[in-house]
C-alpha cells in the first residue's frame, strides 16, 4: 500500500446478495487512484462502474479483495466514517440525495453528522454555498431549484466535509445541457483545487476532460490510459457500446478516405487546428 | 391529418400575483407525415405545449386543430383526443403499473373501450414495433427488464393506442449510449411504419438535426423560428440569444469555415463533413502542387 | 389543484415571532391550546383573540394568507356549528319538523365555532412562523430527557424532518403518473366508488415504487454523508435562549395568569 495513493484497489471482486455461482458485477479489478488526479470511469448501464464507486467508500464491501482509502481498510469497522469523510459522493438523482427542507441546512447535514463544532459548520456551509455559486439559495427549499442547482447543493454537501477525494457517479445523467455544464465546470474547479475527482460517466466528452479513463465492461477494465491514449481504441469502444468523441469519429471517416489524421486528436479545438495547417 | 395551432395562449394562475405566461401567441402548423423537433431549454414552455397537444392542459385563448376537429372546444371528449393523440412523458417507465408486460400495454387500449381481440391485436402489435418480443416479454412484471426495455414497454403503451400523432418528450433522457442509440432507431422505426406525424422534445440537437423534417424553437413560451433543420440551425445569433446551439459537428465546421477552410454552411451530419473535409483537403494539396 | 394546500406551510419573515426559539413557541402553542379548553365564557375568548391578534400582528404573516390555509377545513367547521345547533336542548327559538334550533344550542355552536377557530389559527401560526426544520430540531430537544426511558427522540424528528423534505417531490411525483396515466386514458373522475378507488391503482403502484426508489438512494446518500443516528451529532443552528425569549416566556405567564383568574371570578 502507497501513501502517494489516495484508494489503492487490490483485486477487488463484487458479488450482489448470495449469487456466488453467477457473474460478478466487478470482477478481479485492480487500480490506484495518485492523490489530486482526476480520473472518468467509463462504461455503460451494467458494466460494473456503478458498483465500483459504492464500494470505494464503504457503502458496498468487497467479496473478495481489498480497497484502502488513505490508508484505511473499507471493511475495517472501526474506521468506515473515516473512509466516508474522505471519500464523499455525489449520486446521480438530484432529488433524492438531498436531506433537508432547506438548501443550507441540507449543506450543513454531514458535517453535523461529524460532530463539528456549530461555529465551524457554519463557515464550512457558507464557503461550500459559495464555491458551487449558490450562495443566493441558501434559504431556498431544495423543489423549488432546477435540476442542476439541486445537484450543486449536493456537492456543497459534500465539500462541507472537507473531503480528499469525491466520487461523482453520473452526477449529470439526469440533467438539461446547461445543468451538465454547470457541473461539469465546478468539477474541473474542484479538481484544481487538489481534490482527487473520480466521475462515473456514460458520456464521452465528459471522459475526455479527465487526466485519465478508465473504460469498464461487463464488470473488467477494458482500456485505462489518458484520453489520448483510449480514444485511439475506437473498435475496442464501439463494441462495448460507448460513444467516441465527435472529433475522434470524424478523425476515423477522414482516415478512410485516405487523410492522414494523427491519433492524438480527440477535441473539436484539435481537430479544427490540425486542418488549418493545410490552408 | 394536419395540425394547426394558432395564437395558442396560457397563463398559469390567471389574476393571482403567481401569474405567469407559459405560451404566448404560438401559432404553427404541421403536415401530415412529418417529423417536428422541439427545441427550447428547461422552462421554456415545451412542455406546457405538448400538454395542450393532448388535451391535458386548456388554453387561456387560442385554438388547436387535429385534422378538422378544434381539440379546445369544451363539446370535444377527450376520449376522442386521446384516440387521436398519443403522449410519452419523460421517464414514462416511471408510469409502469401492471403485473405484466402485456397487461400493462393494454391499459390505454382498455381504456378507450375496445373488444379484447383488438386489444390483443394492438397489445402484440406495438411490442413488436417497438423491437421488444412479443414471446418473451409479454408475461414478464415490467419490473424486471432492463432500463432501456422499459422505456419501450412504456411507449409502447401510448403505441397500442394507435394514435394519429405521436408525442415523444425527452424520449431518451437518462439512458446510456447504446439504449439512448436503440431507442433514436425505434422512433425512426415507428414514424415510417405508421407515417403519422410524429413530434419529438429533445436537447440533444445531434438527433433533433437527422430526424426532423422541421423544427420549431420556443423560449419563454415564445415560437422562435421554425423550419427544416438546416433552415433552424443556420441563425446562430437566434439560437445563442435563446441558450442554444447547433449540433455538434455543424459548430465544428462553422469554425473550419470561418478559419478559412472551404465547405458548405450548416453541415448536419458526421459523413457530409467528412466528405467535403476530404474533397476540400484533395483540392487545396492538388493546387499547392 | 394538490398543490393549493396552505395548512401546515412556512410563511418565511424575519419577525420577533419568526425569530423565537422553537422550543419556546412550541410550548406557547400547546399552552395557548389548553387555555382555550380551560375558557368557558365569551371574554375569555375574546383575551385569547387579542393575544392571537397581537401575535399576527408582530408576525407580520398576512390575514388573508392565514384565512386560506383555513379554507379546507371550513366543512369541518360548518359540520360542528351544525351539529351544535341542532343537538343541544334548551329554550326553543325556532323548530320545524324535528329541527330544532335553541338558544343554549345557537350559544354552544358559537362557542364551539370561536373555539375552532383560535385553535386552528393560533396552531397555524406556529408553523407558518418556524421553518419546518426548526420545528423538528425544537421537538427532539424537548423529548430528549425522554430518551432515558427509550423514546427515539432523534429517529421520530429525522423522520418528520424527511417527510416535509419529501412531500413537495411526492405531489409533483404524483401530478405527473396522474397526468401520464391521462393521457393513456385513465378516468379518475367517473364511476362508482368501486370503480373510483379501482382507478387509484395505476396511480398507487407507481407512486409506491418511486418512494421505495427514494428511499433506497436517500439511504444510500445519508450513508454516504456519515449518518450513523443521533450520537455525538453536532448541530449548525445553536438553541440558545435569548433576551426575547425570556420576554415571550414572561408574556406567556401573563397570558396564562389572566386567563386563569379571568375564568376563576367569572
Amino acid at each position: 500500500m502507497n501513501k502517494d495513493y489516495m484508494i489503492t484497489i487490490e483485486n477487488l471482486t463484487f458479488r450482489y446478495g448470495q449469487d456466488q455461482a453467477g457473474a460478478a458485477a466487478v470482477d478481479h479489478v485492480s487500480l490506484d487512484f495518485p492523490r489530486g488526479s482526476f480520473t472518468a470511469i467509463l462504461g455503460r448501464n451494467g458494466s460494473g462502474k456503478s458498483t465500483l464507486a459504492k464500494n470505494l467508500n464503504g457503502l458496498l464491501l468487497p467479496t473478495e479483495g481489498v480497497i484502502y482509502v488513505d490508508g484505511y481498510d473499507t471493511r475495517d469497522d472501526d474506521h468506515v466514517w473515516d473512509v466516508r469523510q474522505r471519500a464523499g459522493m455525489v449520486f446521480q438523482n438530484p432529488d433524492n440525495q438531498l436531506v433537508s427542507a432547506i438548501v443550507e441546512d441540507d449543506v450543513a447535514f454531514g458535517p453535523e453528522n461529524l460532530g463539528i463544532d456549530p461555529k465551524e459548520i457554519r463557515q464550512r456551509v457558507d464557503k461550500a454555498l459559495e464555491s458551487v455559486n449558490m450562495g443566493k439559495f441558501r434559504k431556498k427549499p431544495p423543489h423549488l431549484l432546477s435540476g442542476g442547482q439541486k445537484q450543486r447543493i449536493a456537492i456543497a454537501g459534500v465539500v462541507a466535509m472537507k473531503p480528499e477525494c469525491i466520487i461523482f457517479d453520473e452526477p449529470t445523467a439526469m440533467l438539461d445541457p446547461k445543468g451538465r455544464q454547470e457541473i461539469m465546470a465546478i468539477i474541473k474547479e474542484l479538481h484544481e483545487e487538489g481534490i482527487t475527482v473520480l466521475l462515473i460517466t456514460h458520456f464521452m466528452e465528459e471522459a475526455a476532460e479527465a487526466d485519465r479513463i478508465v473504460v469498464m465492461h461487463d464488470g473488467k477494465i477494458l482500456l485505462d490510459g489518458t484520453p489520448a491514449e483510449v480514444f485511439s481504441h475506437e473498435e475496442t469502444l464501439k463494441a462495448a457500446s460507448l460513444d467516441i468523441p465527435l472529433a475522434v469519429e470524424l478523425a476515423g471517416k477522414l482516415r478512410e478516405k485516405g487523410i492522414h489524421v494523427p491519433a492524438g486528436i480527440i477535441s473539436k479545438e484539435e481537430m479544427v487546428e490540425f486542418l488549418c495547417q493545410y490552408r | 391529418m394536419s395540425i394547426q395551432v394558432t395564437n395558442l395562449t396560457h397563463i398559469y394562475e390567471p389574476g393571482l400575483p403567481t401569474e405567469s405566461v407559459a405560451l404566448a401567441d404560438v401559432s404553427f402548423s404541421i403536415e401530415d407525415g412529418q417529423m417536428v423537433g422541439i427545441i427550447g431549454h428547461t422552462g421554456s414552455g415545451k412542455s406546457t405545449l405538448l400538454q395542450h397537444l393532448n388535451g391535458l392542459l386548456k388554453p387561456t385563448s387560442g385554438r388547436i386543430f387535429i385534422g378538422d376537429i378544434d381539440i379546445t372546444s369544451p363539446e370535444v371528449s377527450m376520449v376522442e383526443i386521446r384516440k387521436r393523440i398519443g403522449l410519452v412523458f419523460q421517464y414514462p417507465e416511471y408510469q409502469l403499473f401492471e403485473e405484466t408486460v402485456a397487461k400493462d400495454v393494454a391499459f390505454g387500449p382498455k381504456n378507450l373501450g375496445l373488444d379484447e381481440e383488438e386489444i390483443q391485436r394492438r397489445v402484440e402489435s406495438a411490442i413488436k414495433l417497438v423491437g421488444l418480443s412479443y414471446e418473451q416479454v409479454a408475461e414478464k412484471s415490467p419490473f424486471e427488464l432492463s432500463g432501456g426495455q422499459k422505456r419501450r414497454v412504456a411507449i409502447a403503451g401510448v403505441i397500442a393506442m394507435e394514435p394519429e400523432v405521436l408525442i415523444l418528450d425527452e424520449p431518451t433522457a437518462g439512458l446510456d449510449p447504446k439504449a439512448h442509440k436503440d431507442v433514436l432507431k425505434m422512433i425512426e422505426e415507428v414514424h415510417r411504419a405508421t407515417g403519422n406525424i410524429t413530434i419529438l422534445v429533445s436537447h440533444n440537437m445531434a438527433d433533433i438535426a437527422y430526424l426532423s423534417d422541421q423544427v420549431i424553437v420556443i423560449d419563454s413560451g415564445k415560437l422562435v423560428t421554425m423550419g427544416t433543420p438546416r433552415q433552424v440551425f443556420s441563425q446562430r445569433e437566434k439560437l445563442e440569444a435563446v441558450g442554444l446551439s447547433a449540433p455538434p459537428i455543424t459548430q465544428l465546421t462553422e469554425e473550419l469555415r470561418s478559419r478559412g477552410i472551404v465547405v458548405s454552411e450548416t453541415i448536419l451530419s458526421v459523413d457530409t463533413a467528412a466528405e467535403e473535409i476530404a474533397a476540400w483537403l484533395k483540392k487545396n494539396l492538388e493546387d499547392k502542387t | 389543484m394538490i398543490r393549493d394546500i396552505t395548512l401546515g406551510q412556512y410563511y418565511g419573515g424575519e419577525s420577533l415571532i419568526h425569530r423565537l426559539d422553537p422550543r419556546i413557541k412550541i410550548i406557547g402553542t400547546l399552552l395557548f391550546i389548553i387555555e382555550l379548553f380551560i375558557v368557558d365564557n365569551f371574554l375569555g375568548f375574546g383575551i385569547a383573540a387579542v393575544a392571537l391578534a397581537a401575535v399576527i400582528a408582530v408576525s407580520k404573516v398576512p390575514l388573508s394568507f392565514i384565512m386560506r390555509g383555513l379554507k379546507p377545513i371550513l366543512l369541518i367547521l360548518i359540520f360542528t356549528f351544525a351539529l351544535n345547533i341542532f343537538m343541544v336542548d334548551g329554550q326553543i327559538l325556532w323548530q320545524w319538523g324535528f329541527l330544532k334550533i335553541t338558544r343554549e344550542g345557537l350559544m354552544r355552536a358559537v362557542f364551539m365555532a370561536i373555539r375552532l377557530v383560535l385553535l386552528l389559527v393560533g396552531s397555524s401560526m406556529l408553523t407558518l412562523c418556524t421553518r419546518p426544520l426548526s420545528l423538528t430540531d425544537g421537538i427532539e430537544r424537548l423529548l430528549s430527557p425522554l430518551k432515558r426511558v427509550g423514546v427515539p427522540a432523534h429517529e421520530i424528528a429525522m423522520m418528520m424532518s424527511i417527510a416535509l423534505r419529501f412531500i413537495p417531490t411526492l405531489l409533483e411525483e404524483t401530478d405527473k403518473i396522474m397526468k401520464a396515466q391521462q393521457a393513456r386514458g385513465a378516468d379518475f373522475e367517473s364511476g362508482n366508488l368501486v370503480q373510483r378507488v379501482k382507478s387509484l391503482i395505476p396511480i398507487l403502484v407507481p407512486l409506491f415504487v418511486s418512494a421505495f426508489r427514494i428511499a433506497q438512494d436517500l439511504a444510500m446518500a445519508m450513508e454516504a454523508r456519515c449518518y450513523r443516528g443521533g450520537e455525538n451529532r453536532t448541530r449548525m443552528h445553536e438553541m440558545k435562549l435569548k433576551k426575547r425569549d425570556y420576554g415571550a416566556i414572561a408574556a406567556m405567564i401573563l397570558f396564562l395568569a389572566i386567563i386563569i383568574l379571568e375564568s376563576w371570578w367569572l
